[in-house]
């Protein structure tokens, strides 16, 4: 695909319910290719710009299962097959006793890929972004709310969504290189 | 004026988890300033020296302990583990209230964990880190550690997985992975918020480095959430397996004064106690020394007194149930267990530990005033980790000492290795407390932003 010269336009709001509108107004606008920044999580703004589900659970659940499997597994084979000990005539599968360390594993898996599995659904790291040049976007961690329509999005006119977004209270529009 | 009124009043008089007039860029400014522009406070430097010293004795113990072994312990059959557990026990057991805080807390809403959870959680990283070190310490020869792990070696043995011991390795390794997550996870939008912050080179590149490149997008911030909460949801049962397991090293022997069904509950309440006595003994300093009172309030105080208050009777039910059931049972050896605890040779430790952990501080916070006082609470924070860790050396020496037949009697004296390593690790635990306090924020700045919106929506 052709590198576009212009990444997006980018407007700032002052204040959550700003931002919410605008990117309720965006989507029904229809545009679709838009992102949001917030310092903190504001609820219903994935919603808002068209984002609904999140697969980081399904991952969390087949996290947890290899890790209950193969903790089980890990505990049973040793014991039945690789170097079975009679100790005491406790039966070999011993599955009890095998419950702590089973527990264990799937918590420890399912931890593991649930924090992995979000940083690489959210493609971090990722060092540099084409939204890091906006002007002022170091306020994004701070306290001020953003709205980037795409420019590879279908309806993206330069002219015409900078109209539009600035009639939607933002503070500024600028436009953001790629 | 109206009952309504009246009732109105005493919700008031209540403390808030925030105090008014806080602004998003506010809490920015002011949590990030202490780690970004702030002079390293003298007092820091102070602090930081006494807990380096401790530290440097630490390694010194440790480094003569590797040299000689461990009889320069005081241990030896039939007390064969002495300090060492207790320390492994008391130092787990700190670290429990910071995964209930950020976890438990948050499955059930609590707007008042948002200001003091990133310190608790670092608190529980820390006291692991300390409590780990122990088990590895007292094996005699910690560099065959790994023998511990299912590996395969040349002579094709595995480790015995019916074993309380080994189960610990699991649980207290994946306890410490998870914790360091969860406070990672956590800490990474607010490294973005300091590397935005920064002024100079050399914290912008740490910081960025750090941040990854979080940009706070709608969609990360989503699935963000979601992890968190999935990693809250895993870390509750985490937290309450840990403390079982670890009291399974006891209760799954057939030592009178172990074997008991009572422990797995009253270990995990007596974690939560001495851990909740720990982030008072923090928070209070913490808030005073950087200014803090804002966001730590007497509200959040208050309410770590009342969790002390009932954890603390939860553990005082648990003893009052341990001594009742030496009786109840009609063992001859678990009678005269108690009453050796009671009267024998370790009496005054044992009514120490009664004195600190029941008779004081359960007497002491029903009042509302002493809740409300930061002097009294921190005094009381200390006088309860003192019990609690005199409770787990009542618990492993008063019930290794008289063995089933007196010829096999014996005492435990700690030598001065035995102390040095526990002051050591508190050493330990207060040098990476300081680093943490002065390079990453004590606060989580963007959950008390979630807190000021969460307030206006409230006030709208």
């Amino acid at each position: 695909m052709m590198r576009h010269p212009l990444y997006g336009l980018m407007a700032e709001f002052e204040t959550t319910d700003d931002l919410l509108n605008a990117a309720q107004r965006a989507h029904a606008a229809g545009y679709r290719r838009m992102d949001a920044f917030t310092p903190f999580p504001v609820e219903g703004l994935a919603e808002a710009i068209g984002y609904h589900k999140t697969h980081v659970p399904l991952i969390c659940l087949v996290g947890g299962l290899i890790g209950c499997m193969g903790g089980f597994f890990l505990q049973y084979w040793p014991n039945v097959f690789g170097y079975p000990l009679n100790i005491g005539g406790k039966p070999y599968n011993s599955w009890p006793s095998f419950i702590p360390i089973t527990f264990e594993l799937a918590v420890l898996c399912a931890g593991l890929a649930t924090v992995f599995g979000m940083l690489a659904l959210n493609r971090l790291p990722t060092p540099y972004h084409p939204v890091f040049n906006a002007p002022r976007f170091e306020l994004a961690t701070r306290n001020r709310f953003f709205l980037c329509i795409n420019a590879r999005d279908s309806r993206f006119d330069a002219q015409k969504t900078r109209e539009f977004l600035q009639s939607l209270n933002a503070r500024e529009v600028s436009e953001i290189e790629s | 004026m109206s009952p309504d009124g009246l009732e109105k009043t005493a919700v008031e008089a209540r403390p808030p988890v925030l105090a008014p007039g806080h602004t998003y860029a506010s809490i920015t400014d002011k949590i990030s300033s202490i780690v970004l522009l702030q002079k390293t406070k003298r007092g820091w430097w102070f602090g930081f020296a006494v807990a380096f010293t401790l530290f440097m004795v630490l390694n010194f113990a440790v480094g003569y302990l590797m040299l000689m072994g461990v009889g320069i312990w005081g241990i030896n059959i039939p007390i064969a583990w002495g300090f060492a557990i207790v320390n492994f026990v008391w130092w787990i057991g700190i670290g429990h209230a910071g995964t209930l805080i950020s976890a438990f807390l948050l499955l059930m809403r609590q707007a008042w964990r948002q200001s003091i959870n990133r310190f608790a959680e670092a608190m529980t990283l820390f006291a692991v880190a300390s409590a780990g070190m122990f088990p590895l310490l007292h094996m005699g020869r910690p560099w065959l550690f790994y023998w511990l792990m299912p590996y395969p070696d040349t002579m094709g043995t595995w480790p015995q997985f019916r074993s309380p011991l080994v189960w610990d390795v699991f649980a207290v390794s994946t306890y410490g992975t998870i914790s360091l997550l969860f406070w990672f996870v956590g800490l990474l939008p607010d490294l973005a918020t300091l590397r935005d912050r920064a002024s100079n080179r050399l914290a912008q590149i740490t910081y960025g480095f750090l941040a990854m490149g979080w940009r706070g997008s709608a969609r990360h911030w989503q699935r963000y959430e979601m992890a968190y909460l999935l990693l809250a949801g895993l870390a509750t049962p985490l937290v309450v397996s840990v403390h079982t397991v670890v009291s399974f090293d006891f209760t799954i022997a057939v030592v009178p004064g172990w074997h008991s069904t009572i422990f797995p509950p009253y270990f995990v309440a007596g974690a939560i106690y001495s851990g909740f006595a720990m982030v008072l003994t923090l928070a209070i300093p913490l808030r005073q020394f950087y200014g803090l009172e804002d966001f730590i309030t007497l509200r959040h105080l208050e309410n770590m007194a009342k969790i002390l208050l009932a954890t603390g009777l939860i553990v005082a039910y648990g003893y009052v149930m341990e001594t009742f059931m030496a009786f109840y049972s009609g063992s001859t050896y678990d009678r005269s267990m108690i009453m050796n605890r009671m009267t024998g040779p370790y009496a005054p430790v044992y009514w120490l530990l009664i004195t600190g952990n029941i008779a004081i501080p359960l007497t002491a916070l029903w009042s509302a005033k002493i809740r409300r006082n930061v002097a009294a609470l921190f005094v009381i924070s200390l006088i309860v980790q003192m019990g609690m860790w005199l409770e787990r050396f009542v618990i492993v020496v008063t019930s290794l000492h008289r063995d089933f037949m007196p010829s096999a009697w014996g005492m435990y004296y700690p030598t001065i290795w035995d102390w040095a390593t526990f002051a050591g690790s508190i050493g330990l635990f207060l040098t990476l407390f300081f680093l943490f306090i002065r390079f990453l924020p004590m606060i989580s700045i963007f959950e008390m932003r979630g807190l000021v919106h969460q307030v206006k929506e409230e006030k709208a």
